[in-house]
């Protein structure tokens, strides 16, 4: 019994991962862009729903939806100015800003903030549980996998059957030939890493209701995120919810061995999946 | 004035030089034809008008705008379309989809659409939902022209079209260039099968090394004259 | 009488200014290993840090500017050399000199299984999983309760007390006990630095260099003239592991304190080494050199502001890697010409010379 508890408590933390990891996967698939800021853009993301709930007073899950899109403009102004040009065949340009931009966010919210952990709260919601038969889930826990599942469809409707998502896949194939059908390539990525700031935002507001956070706590978040869509193959976004799952269930239960095992537990899962499939469960065909 | 005109055209890659001014004309409703062997400057030529090479703005002027440095998403919006070398179909994206997203950047509405493009091409319609790569090589060449007339274009350009396709997929092909040419687009074919230009043409040139040396119509040009300004005049 | 004009073209990595560089870097190091007999002891310190943080971007810039291997996971290496040092005196009673060596092997024995799984990960993956790689390590050596664990441990004073040389050192020139330790750390710090350089040098311009130059700059070409990519890949990653290893047991012998945060640093034996290289010049000897002066003026005149320094030193890496992708020796080369260290092959010799005829 004790095991099926375990295992549900780490699916769901698996979507916690996948919500992590979505922005992440859509903007690789978009343009082969690792950002190694990921998980610091949304610790940030965390400060500043925290600052609009403090100096309004009002309900983090409001917070959320207002940050949302002046984070889209955040997102869509530093990938227009910064990560723009660092895009091209070498990958070091583009590790090597998101490096350096990932310390600079860090520092920043230090010097904000300061290293004092934070949470958000959502009063009641956050002891809420509910039985689902034999097991009892928390509120949030459960909220959170939804929120991953409905932005994973909400993110496949925009790339499946839209006409802006006909242009993210066509400018991810040919970005050249994309120009001569009226898509301007950078417009396109720039947009892509709005709506990747929009799903940080969600991620964000359950890492400040779920745990405390502080400015360093970006890095560790980034590698689960990174282990959820490596794990889940390139580009593939329901890849990137088996992903989180499987780095969630793998915690959960190296946990339950050993409370110090968790995190190894994920990161061997990680190691043992890219043995066994070095281009992860569900890769793309065209890479 | 001519629709599309280009004045003194030049073009670099690098250090390399590909055009050394290039003066060409497109009057409205006209096809034309530009020959040339491999190497002649003929894509260089495509490239710089559709805007994937930018030049100095007054270099190519279309319908009295200088576009010469205009970005090649504007110039599709502007009414120029371009069918590249190669074809490049999107292999992310269905038959249909490759056929919606040449009109990504369009304004107005005009003859083609989904519908009028399946009526000239029907054997797309029944392949819609296949990915554009998992297509034969004539049937791609039919969603690439088919995508560039999504945007309804004033000016379609055409890169090779015949390039790599059995002769009477060629035929089909360049059937279609009249039934484009009635609905008042004008039509730039760039090839290297001279054949099938100087048939669809009205005004032919003729190029060589990046520089035009040769000009006039199908009829009035003789065989050694193309010759020599295909190959360069034999000693 | 004349000769018809013979072409007499040599190939050449050497040039002039190289030339003359070398035998001032070699006055510059006889100067650096004195300096215990005229320098302060806090002095001695600096350059003990310079000396070792340059090992480490030496390190770091084979891997990801000639070999296009970008770790970001070298905080293992050094973690792990540290850790097996203090295993070695520790556990196995080893004077602590000659557990630096244990600590480059062990980090050269924990390279074999990484690459094996980090080189099947491409590019930007490849340097996620040599994070993931790190973090494994960290967490595992904090389960290692014979070391203290997830607090960590410090070397025992016996040891380090009675570290070879140490004696003489005090014997001969009078130092203290203290002191004597840094100027033996100090002297081997130098000693790694300098082999470093050396080894660098000595592989890009040789067969091999010439391969990793080619595999650079385009893997298939490379394979199609008989480069083994892979292999060549493998012996750098190697290498390079067990010069940070080295480099880790060093820097630990002197700290004498250990703990898996810090041993394991992400931001210490990474983050600052990327950023040294970028600011120096990646893809070059000389790049790093630089790199870490300007780094070690920034930590100082910036270390008072706390996050500040971080911030400054992320928005500097940030503008260079945009705007000068090839670093501050970059710039200097692209005004001045001038490389100390060519690894350039260019051809000399000139037609209208005379040929000996």
């Amino acid at each position: 019994m004790i095991w099926i508890d375990t295992i549900v408590q780490g699916v769901l933390l698996g979507g916690l991962y996948a919500l992590f990891a979505a922005g992440l996967s859509l903007v690789f698939g978009i343009m082969r862009l690792v950002n190694l800021a990921h998980g610091d853009l949304i610790v940030m993301a965390a400060y500043l729903i925290l600052v609009l709930v403090t100096l309004l007073g009002i309900d983090p899950f409001l917070a959320a939806l207002i940050a949302a899109p002046f984070l889209f403009g955040v997102g869509w102004l530093l990938q227009m100015h910064v990560l723009n040009r660092t895009l091209g065949p070498d990958i070091l340009p583009p590790l090597l800003v998101t490096f350096g931009l990932s310390i600079v966010i860090q520092n920043a919210l230090l010097e904000g903030f300061s290293a004092d952990s934070k949470r958000l709260s959502v009063g009641q919601l956050e002891t809420a549980s509910l039985a689902l038969g034999p097991v009892n889930v928390g509120v949030m826990p459960l909220l959170t996998f939804i929120s991953a599942i409905v932005v994973i469809v909400a993110l496949n409707r925009l790339f499946y059957s839209t006409s802006l998502g006909r242009a993210f896949r066509a400018t991810s194939d040919d970005a050249v030939t994309a120009s001569l059908m009226g898509v301007r390539p950078q417009n396109i990525f720039a947009t892509a890493t709005g709506i990747a700031m929009v799903v940080v935002t969600i991620a964000a507001l359950y890492l400040g209701t779920r745990a405390n956070f502080d400015p360093t706590i970006g890095p560790a978040r980034l590698i689960y995120a990174f282990e959820a869509v490596i794990i889940g193959g390139l580009g593939s976004l329901w890849g990137t919810l088996a992903g989180g799952i499987i780095i969630g269930v793998a915690q959960t239960l190296g946990a339950a061995i050993n409370p110090e095992w968790q995190i190894l537990a994920g990161h061997v899962a990680f190691v043992v999946v890219l043995l066994l499939r070095p281009r992860g469960l569900f890769p793309r065909a065209v890479d | 004035m001519a629709l599309l005109q280009t004045e003194n055209l030049t073009a670099h890659y690098g250090d390399f030089q590909a055009l050394f001014g290039v003066d060409i004309r497109l009057e409205e409703g006209e096809t034309v034809a530009i020959i040339g062997a491999n190497g002649a400057g003929k894509t260089t030529l495509m490239r710089s008008i559709s805007g994937v090479l930018r030049n100095q703005p007054e270099a190519i002027v279309f319908d009295k705008d200088r576009i010469g440095s205009t970005h090649a998403a504007d110039i599709v919006k502007k009414g120029i379309a371009m069918v590249p070398e190669g074809r490049k179909l999107f292999p992310s994206l269905s038959v249909e989809e490759n056929l919606l997203i040449g009109a990504y950047g369009r304004k107005t509405d005009g003859p083609w659409n989904l519908e009028s493009i399946y009526s000239m091409f029907p054997v797309l319609k029944e392949r819609r939902t296949n990915a554009g790569t998992a297509l034969s090589g004539g049937q791609q060449q039919m969603v690439a022209i088919g995508r560039a007339l999504m945007s309804n274009p004033r000016v379609l350009l055409c890169d090779e079209i015949s390039l790599g396709l059995a002769p009477v997929i060629i035929k089909d092909i360049y059937a279609a260039l009249p039934k484009i040419k009635e609905t008042g687009t004008s039509i730039v074919v760039v090839e290297q099968d001279i054949g099938q230009a100087l048939k669809v043409a009205d005004r032919v040139y003729c190029m060589m090394e990046g520089r035009i040396t040769l000009e006039g119509s199908p009829s009035d040009l003789s065989r050694d004259a193309i010759h020599n300004a295909y190959f360069g005049a034999s000693a | 009488m004349t000769m018809p004009a013979q072409t007499n073209w040599t190939v050449e990595t050497r040039t002039r200014t190289s030339t003359i560089f070398l035998g001032l870097a070699a006055v510059l190091v006889v100067v650096l290993a004195l300096a215990p007999f005229y320098a302060s002891r806090s002095l001695i310190q600096d350059l003990f840090f310079i000396l070792t943080m340059l090992v480490l971007a030496q390190g770091w810039n084979l891997l990801a500017g000639y070999a296009g291997l970008v770790s970001v996971g070298q905080q293992a290496f050094v973690g792990i050399g540290a850790y097996a040092m203090f295993g070695g005196v520790i556990l196995l009673d080893l004077d602590p000199l000659v557990s630096i060596a244990l600590g480059g092997i062990a980090a050269a024995l924990l390279a074999i299984p990484t690459a094996f799984f980090t080189f099947r990960l491409q590019g930007a993956y490849f340097a996620i999983g040599t994070w993931v790689v790190a973090e494994i390590v960290r967490l595992t050596v904090a389960q290692w309760k014979a070391l203290g664990g997830g607090t960590g441990t410090s070397l025992p004073r016996s040891a380090t007390r009675e570290m070879f040389g140490l004696e003489f050192l005090k014997d001969t020139f009078g130092f203290k006990t203290s002191a004597a330790t840094d100027v033996i750390t100090f002297w081997l710090a130098l000693v790694l630095a300098v082999v470093t350089v050396g080894v660098v040098y000595r592989l890009l311009r040789s067969r091999q260099g010439l391969g990793l130059a080619a595999v650079r700059d385009n893997q298939n070409a490379a394979r199609s003239v008989g480069v083994d990519a892979q292999r060549i890949k493998t012996i750098v990653y190697l290498s390079t592991a067990f010069i940070t290893g080295l480099a880790g047991a060093l820097i630990y012998v002197q700290k004498a304190r250990i703990s898996p945060d810090a041993a394991f640093s992400v931001l210490d034996w990474t983050a600052y080494v990327i950023f040294i290289v970028v600011i120096g010049g990646i893809g070059t000897i000389e790049g790093p050199i630089i790199g870490v002066l300007v780094f070690f003026a920034l930590q100082n005149s910036l270390s008072g502001y706390g996050s500040w320094y971080l911030l400054v030193l992320g928005l500097l890496g940030i503008v260079i890697m945009l705007f000068a992708p090839r670093g501050l020796w970059g710039l200097f080369t692209d005004r001045t010409g001038i490389e100390l260290f060519p690894i350039r092959r260019r051809l000399s010799g000139d037609p209208n010379e005379k040929s000996g005829g």
